[in-house]
């Protein structure tokens, strides 16, 4: 259980500027100094996009632990108010309430503060499950890395891709975005402007089937020796089932090109979703093999709790965050630093 | 899309079917279930707390005690309570401006670009007048292309002016829609967050230029806890009229439509229903609660009985009935209420799983029930309060007097004797009526 203190430690010099409720980034500049400067940078972005989810679940949890001197029922009843109102599932916040209540009376804990730092630790727990949770891309020795997006309408697959697009060019690599969303009015023109906005290449057709697409796409790819793919495609709800066979049929065209298929097939979900959000993660990992989530977003006044639930549930870790609008607003999701985004006040 | 919600309802409502009455002990577990299924519908907490506490508070008291089945009318509690939070009564537009005026707001990806299309088909087809759309989200990439292929596959007018300043454009598109003889002119804006100043500014400046008649939020049906957040910061800069909830195709449980309404006082207006340019719909609270509950029949039949049976008589009638006291009299009372529902035949229609148990094709003759209640009619009110009275001489004469035999009336002594013995057996608080 040393994350919270390895949390502590993260910002400890900032404790002692008390009197800065509020975020800013001169504050973090300062407190953040004798940290390398690449975890400076993100930590930074993250509590700048999560500054505004975060204000009212930790301000509520921190007077949750100075409103009560002990540990009581109605503390329990508040707590979970707190943790439902952040969307984190209902059945885990459930759990984790009875766990805490088992671990209050086998401890026979009776100060609210020290239950704070449990809080943070059993979250931690959730998440991670004893698992070695990685947040990075598989890449594909030999061809082109396919990264697959998907997605019920409007969670910001096609803004996604752009802002992945933009990372990875920066890192070098030759980009091919597909766009298969020929359902949609606009989608395929969306993502054409995003590449030219990025500077990375861009195939697709409007108004055809959209595994032809990825077909013509992938050959192209293969052709000009791209490094990635970037295949985006139509937003479906998840119990559509003619649209979910459609994503299988791009799978298997994806296949039949490229060696072991897809590397990623990243499943968008928009942080203000709510319980629908497990069931949109368990529906689209049946039908294909989703590796990670990009929780989108981020930067509003939602918690995107969900992808705790979806976590513990599904087993698919976040891999990326959304925090706005332009490309560099694309963050690689740490835990550690989610959860520290979201309790900073408190700790 | 409520299915679930419905499902762990009925299951809840179930548990306390087998009681006779509701108390604090058999309803907690109860409300429990119902709690978490709101909770799991995503349905505000705090609305939640509420809506738990006002369904206890009623089921507890008075009227469900003298009620014929406390299960059945628990069940109209729970849907009369979310028909209320729902918004009680559907809320139309309010179009009254030449041209009218209507502004799309939200954030992004609910579905704004394609509500507007389906709102200004909807507007056309219902009306017949000449909707105009106007692209005024000038920052995504692609949203005017989007508005525009929606216009040309609807064969309606987009005006667009490209990435100019959105308040001018809307301006101008209503000049343009006057000078052409639009009757709607349907904004699209550019989707934002409630927390963005500059951008809930840019709203607000609209607003005030072109003076909407309204002002419509979109919705995503599958938010969260946040969603509260979303229609309070949108309502605070703007006088919104409506909301519009998108994506209910989905296997969402949509428990957002229950909180818009009870913290804002917003009305939902529309609910978008497929990704088809005619999936929209007039939102309707009654009918919706109903498919929340997944139980429209067995509600007719509760307000049925509500509204015809003599709440008094009936009280009366179960108390005697618990004390063993139930006689000819209160089995004529009883029987006269039942005619007041109607063909009995309808009402077992009404009964869920009817078809299952093969009940939507039973025939009852009528006759039959007139004959029962002519032979009672025949006694003496000292036969009815006594039965154990009726003999030989007394049968013949109530067999003669109401043209029947004394076969039948033998028929009849001998049923309702049956039917008290099992009334004994129930008389641990259960009151069904003895049919």
């Amino acid at each position: 259980m040393g994350l919270f203190n390895k949390l502590k430690n993260m910002f400890k010099a900032e404790k002692q500027d008390k009197s800065s409720t509020d975020f800013s980034d001169e504050v973090l500049c300062d407190d953040l100094e004798q940290l390398p400067s690449h975890d400076k940078d993100s930590i930074r972005v993250y509590e700048k996009g999560l500054s505004k989810s975060r204000k009212g679940f930790v301000s509520r949890l921190a007077d949750l632990t100075s409103k009560y001197s002990k540990v009581t029922d109605e503390y329990f009843e508040e707590l979970e108010e707190i943790l439902i109102m952040a969307d984190i599932g209902v059945n885990t916040v459930m759990d984790f309430i009875d766990r805490l209540r088992d671990r209050v009376r086998k401890e026979n804990i009776k100060d609210p503060s020290l239950l704070k730092e449990i809080i943070v630790d059993e979250l931690f727990i959730i998440y991670v499950n004893d698992e070695v949770l990685s947040n990075k891309i598989n890449f594909n020795e030999n061809g082109p890395t396919v990264i697959l997006f998907v997605g019920v309408n409007g969670v910001g697959k096609t803004t996604t891709i752009g802002k992945i697009a933009h990372k990875y060019k920066e890192d070098g690599k030759k980009i091919l975005l597909v766009g298969a969303d020929t359902f949609r009015a606009g989608a395929v023109e969306q993502l054409r402007e995003w590449s030219e906005k990025v500077g990375v290449g861009f195939y697709g057709k409007e108004e055809s089937d959209p595994a032809s697409v990825v077909y013509d796409g992938l050959e192209l790819a293969k052709k000009d020796h791209y490094d990635m793919v970037l295949i985006d495609t139509a937003g479906r709800l998840q119990n559509k089932v003619n649209l979910m066979k459609e994503l299988e049929k791009i799978n298997k065209v994806i296949r039949g090109i490229v060696d072991g298929g897809a590397s990623e097939t990243l499943l968008v979900i928009d942080a203000t979703t709510g319980q629908n959000g497990i069931s949109q993660a368990k529906a689209f990992k049946e039908i294909t093999d989703i590796t990670g989530i990009v929780l989108t977003k981020l930067d509003g006044t939602a918690k995107g709790g969900i992808v705790l639930a979806i976590k513990e549930s599904v087993g698919v870790p976040v891999k990326y965050i959304g925090l706005g609008e332009t490309a560099d607003d694309l963050q690689a999701f740490d835990i550690e630093k989610y959860i520290y985004g979201l309790f900073k006040d408190m700790i | 899309m409520f299915e679930t919600l419905g499902d762990r309802l009925q299951s809840a409502i179930h548990k306390i079917k087998g009681y006779g009455k509701i108390t604090e002990d058999n309803i907690s577990d109860m409300m429990r279930e119902i709690r978490l299924a709101l909770l799991e519908a995503d349905v505000n907490y705090k609305v939640v707390k509420e809506f738990t506490n006002i369904v206890k508070e009623k089921a507890l008291g008075e009227e469900v005690a003298s009620s014929i089945n406390p299960g059945d009318l628990f069940v109209k509690i729970v849907k009369d309570e979310l028909t209320e939070l729902l918004g009680g009564e559907s809320s139309p537009l309010n179009l009254k401006g030449s041209p009218a005026i209507l502004m799309l707001v939200g954030l992004q990806g609910s579905g704004k670009t394609t509500t507007a299309g389906k709102l200004a088909n909807f507007l056309r087809k219902k009306h017949s007048k000449k909707p105009l759309l106007v692209a005024c989200d000038v920052y995504r990439p692609a949203a005017i292309d989007q508005l525009k292929q929606l216009g040309k596959q609807l064969n309606i007018e987009v005006y667009e002016e490209g990435k100019k300043d959105p308040v001018e454009i809307s301006l101008n598109a209503i000049t343009y829609a006057k000078d052409n003889g639009y009757d709607y002119v349907l904004i699209d804006t550019a989707g934002r967050l409630h927390v963005d100043e500059t951008l809930m500014t840019e709203l607000d400046n609209i607003k005030n230029k072109v003076n909407p008649d309204e002002i419509l939020l979109v919705i995503d049906s599958m938010m969260g806890q946040d969603a509260i957040n979303v229609i309070t910061g949108f309502n605070d800069k703007l006088p919104l009229t409506g909301v519009v909830l998108t994506k209910l195709d989905g296997d969402t449980r949509g428990g957002v439509a229950l909180s818009v309404r009870h913290l804002t006082n917003v009305p939902i207006k529309f609910i978008g229903v497929s990704e088809k340019l005619d999936g929209l719909d007039s939102f309707d609270p009654e009918r919706m609660a109903g498919r929340i509950l997944g139980m429209g029949d067995i509600i007719s039949l509760v307000e049925k009985a509500t509204e015809s049976i003599d709440e008094k008589e009936a009280e009366k009638t179960a108390k005697r009935m618990q004390q063993g006291k139930f006689d000819l009299e209160d089995f004529l009372s009883t029987m006269k209420q039942m005619k007041k529902l109607g063909p009995l035949e309808n009402l077992l229609k009404l009964i869920p799983g009817a078809k299952k148990m093969g009940l939507n094709n039973v025939k009852i003759d009528p006759k039959q029930m007139a004959h029962i209640e002519a032979i009672v009619l025949s006694m003496t009110p000292k036969e009815r309060r006594n039965p154990d009275i009726i003999k030989a001489s007394r049968k013949s004469r109530i067999a003669k007097g109401s043209g029947t035999s004394v076969q039948e009336v033998n028929r009849l002594l001998q049923q309702f004797d049956q039917m008290k013995k099992m009334m004994k057996q129930f008389s641990n608080g259960n009151m069904k009526l003895p049919f």
